[in-house]
């Protein structure tokens, strides 16, 4: 179940769309914002509230890249896959991040904490090879710099861990 | 903020803005584009405040968080105003030298300044910079003088006076006429006449009507909307106000890919300020226009960017192309005229409309003009964001504006246009750049991205990157893009893997032609374009791989050959600790020799060899040279002969 000040922020979001199912990438967004991912209870609930059937927005949640249908790690590195990361060496690094964590693409790390996800031009080319984590990019990656955002990562997670 | 109610309160909000700039003796603008924010320029904007504010100097110099200063390669930036000294790689330890030198005593920090490696000078000022020199930055030059958070910058600079020049004499078709004369062609990569599909949506009979920014920009390689977007989104929104002035409509989008988050920052708050000035809302400046505009985010789908795919997507449908027969300029979101264009176009129109259409026509090439923007990025030296008149030549932008390839090596193509592009050999480097110029090379402009490439490319992989890009992205509606692509994809393995035929090539060009006429959608008809001009422009490279199973730029990993020479190598074992897979044996003074079977082409003995023997050479192909028995010495050398 969505908890209550959740569904209440959603439905004013879809009031002030022209149809409901306009909104259904924002509100996705926002649950997985609190949830990490969509479930298939969020999914029934969201179609709900978008007056949509749960198959119509489970088409929508497929299609894109960035709607998670299965959990994902507290943060999830997208590594950019596109022509000058690659030019700039970017299927070593995505082999070296792999076996750090060891997990392949698609996949999420036992400690829950990351998942590694390749994504398309992210507009980093000036910095390339590039990443993003959660809403941060990282630019100029060798494997020794990997190393250290991977590490302060696990520690900040550690950290509100504790908290 | 107040809201303005005339033409006549917005021009004296702008006068009373500049009466408060005139104790203002300098300003610094620091650039916060995603580029250099990533490289702490905060925290350089941080320390030019409290410098300025310790030495009590704020009521004279003035600092400007801003948008992309365009040479991203040489960040964080500092521009100083009114001189236009600017700085580079600027750290906060710098700030307090700057102030000191330059805002005070009017003195320069020459190590700051760009070093031209050409000259050996040092250039203090943006015309000296060979990266600026060249440029006419007409649409990306006020990301200098604005932040992108206060519209107060964009309104003092002479932002929104195309707006109310527009409201307070021209007719909506006057507008229309004016950017039709003008010849602005779409900058997303069709490079249709703009004006002509404003008219159709104008001319399409319907009750409401939509205007659409297109900042879903997804080509690799280009990032230009990013940086206009999160850097000057009035210019953008002012332009799309604009589009639906002449159209006759007062909705509009903006669809921007939810990568472009400090984008998705700056807009709202942009579109907030413009409302609480009365520049957007009801009755804009008192008149009889009425525009709203909305914000939808990406989910991250390369086709997406596509016109009907993007109308889909606003719908909240799923992000697919449909079929064109009836054009969306007449029949998009929700069956109504909807006119897309990307950021880039719309920028350009306030310039229009400010300063004529002439004037748009003195600039760029018969077919195209005015400017465009490219991002410079790959292998060349200084990589960026460079506005140039249409028909500046690819050698000027690579060469005089770029600096040339990076680390002395040698020019192969570039390749423009994204995944469905081509790749320009260095034959056509003289070629003037513009839309039809470059499809006549089989290319295209797209959205223009400029991705250099150097001997150490190879175009056979290429064209197989793009193959599974163009393959992974595809939506696999239509027939001929989904399985060309696939059967694409399988063929370059092959050749790539030293499996290739002979007839490949042909079965490559076959595919190819089909896929062209035969596609659903833009992406599928352009899809093929990697291949084929790299098929037309690097046959040998593609023979190469086919006949001799050599990649000539020793790039495919199963075709490459790593080989230490016995005359060169001195025993010292770097390459024996290293490789992951053991696959080099030797001993002390003894000559080492690598296991072909168990070589993974990692390239690890290559890179850690010491350059004083230099003895790992990476071979494009072919058995490996015969080697030495094992346990041979090593050639003694003699002193001073090392190298």
């Amino acid at each position: 179940m969505l908890p209550d000040q959740l569904r209440s922020k959603l439905r004013e979001m879809i009031a002030g769309a022209e149809s409901p199912r306009e909104k259904a990438i924002d509100v996705m967004y926002a649950i997985q914002e609190l949830q990490g991912w969509m479930n298939d209870e969020a999914m029934v609930e969201a179609a709900q509230l978008l007056a949509m059937s749960p198959l119509e927005l489970e088409e929508l949640a497929t299609f894109y890249d960035y709607i998670y249908r299965s959990p994902v790690g507290k943060f999830v590195i997208k590594v950019c896959d596109s022509t000058v990361c690659w030019l700039e060496g970017q299927l070593r690094l995505t082999d070296y991040i792999s076996s750090r964590l060891g997990i392949g693409l698609g996949q999420t790390s036992a400690d829950g904490l990351f998942t590694l996800l390749p994504v398309c031009c992210i507009g980093y080319c000036d910095r390339a090879p590039a990443m993003v984590i959660n809403k941060r990019v990282y630019g100029n990656l060798t494997p020794e710099k990997i190393d250290r955002i991977l590490a302060q990562l696990a520690q900040k997670a550690d950290f509100s861990g504790s908290e | 903020m107040k809201k303005l109610n005339s033409v006549t309160e917005l021009t004296q909000f702008r006068e009373q803005l500049l009466a408060e700039q005139q104790g203002i003796k300098k300003s610094i603008a620091i650039c916060e584009g995603t580029g250099c924010h990533a490289y702490k320029s905060a925290a350089v904007a941080d320390a030019f405040e409290q410098e300025i504010k310790k030495r009590g100097l704020e009521k004279e110099i003035l600092v400007r968080r801003t948008g992309c200063h365009g040479f991203c390669e040489r960040g964080p930036m500092a521009k100083i105003f009114p001189e236009k000294v600017f700085y580079f790689q600027v750290k906060p330890e710098d700030v307090a030298e700057i102030v000191d030198s330059t805002l005070v005593n009017n003195k320069l920090v020459d190590r700051l300044l760009f070093l031209d490696e050409k000259s050996g000078k040092r250039c203090a000022y943006q015309h000296e910079i060979p990266f600026y020199m060249l440029q006419n930055q007409v649409v990306f030059g006020n990301n200098f003088m604005i932040s992108p958070r206060n519209i107060e910058d964009y309104i003092a600079a002479g932002g929104y006076s195309a707006l109310a020049k527009a409201l307070s004499g021209m007719t909506s078709v006057d507008v229309l006429e004016e950017i039709k004369k003008s010849g602005l062609r779409g900058r997303g990569g069709g490079g249709f006449p703009a004006g002509v599909k404003w008219e159709t949506t104008r001319n399409a009979p319907a009750d409401r009507k939509y205007v659409i920014v297109n900042a879903d920009e997804g080509d690799p390689g280009a990032y230009m909307d990013r940086s206009l977007l999160e850097g000057n989104p009035h210019s953008v929104l002012e332009g799309l106000m604009l589009g639906a002035y002449a159209i006759g409509c007062s909705e509009g989008f903006v669809y921007v890919r939810q990568e472009y988050t400090t984008a998705i920052e700056n807009l709202p708050i942009a579109i907030e300020q413009a409302k609480q000035l009365g520049l957007l809302g009801q009755n804009i400046l008192g008149s009889d226009f009425s525009f709203e505009v909305k914000i939808h985010q990406g989910a991250g789908a390369f086709v997406s960017g596509e016109s009907s795919a993007l109308m889909s997507a606003i719908e909240g449908r799923v992000g697919e192309p449909r079929p064109k027969y009836i054009r969306t300029a007449v029949k998009g979101v929700w069956d109504k005229p909807s006119n897309l264009n990307n950021v880039e176009t719309w920028a350009n129109v306030p310039l229009i409309v400010n300063n004529g259409s002439e004037w748009f026509r003195s600039l760029g090439t018969e077919g195209s003009k005015g400017t465009k923007i490219f991002s410079l990025v790959g292998k060349v030296k200084y990589t960026g964001l460079v506005e140039v008149p249409m028909g500046v030549s690819l050698r000027q932008i690579v060469f005089d504006i770029g600096g040339g390839i990076r680390n002395d090596r040698k020019f192969k193509a570039v390749q423009t246009g994204g995944p469905s592009g081509g790749c320009i050999p260095e034959k056509y480097l003289d070629l003037p750049v513009d839309f039809d110029e470059l499809s006549k090379v089989g290319s295209m402009m797209g959205s223009g991205g400029m991705i250099v490439m150097d001997e150490d490319t190879c175009m056979v992989d290429v064209a197989k990157y793009f193959t599974n890009f163009l393959a992974e992205e595809s939506c696999g509606k239509c027939v001929p893009c989904r399985e060309g692509l696939r059967q694409m994809k399988r063929i370059l393995k092959e050749i790539t893997e030293g499996r290739g035929k002979q007839s490949d090539l042909e079965t490559l060009e076959e595919l190819g032609a089909f896929m062209k006429d035969a596609s659903l959608c833009a992406l599928g008809q352009t899809a093929a374009n990697p291949v084929l001009s790299t098929l037309t422009y690097f046959r040998d490279e593609y023979e190469a791989h086919v006949r001799d199973k050599k990649c000539p730029a020793r790039a495919c990993r199963d075709l490459i050959v790593f080989y230490i020479d016995p005359q060169k190598c001195s025993g010292c074992g770097t390459c024996r600790k290293q490789c992951p897979t053991e696959a080099i044996s030797g001993d002390k003074k003894i000559v080492h020799i690598v296991d072909q079977q168990k070589c993974i082409k990692c390239g690890t003995c290559l890179q850690v060899c010491p350059s004083r023997f230099s003895a790992v050479t990476k071979l494009p192909g072919g058995p490996a040279p015969a080697s030495v028995p094992y346990g041979t010495a090593v050639v003694q050398k003699t002193k001073g002969e090392s190298k």
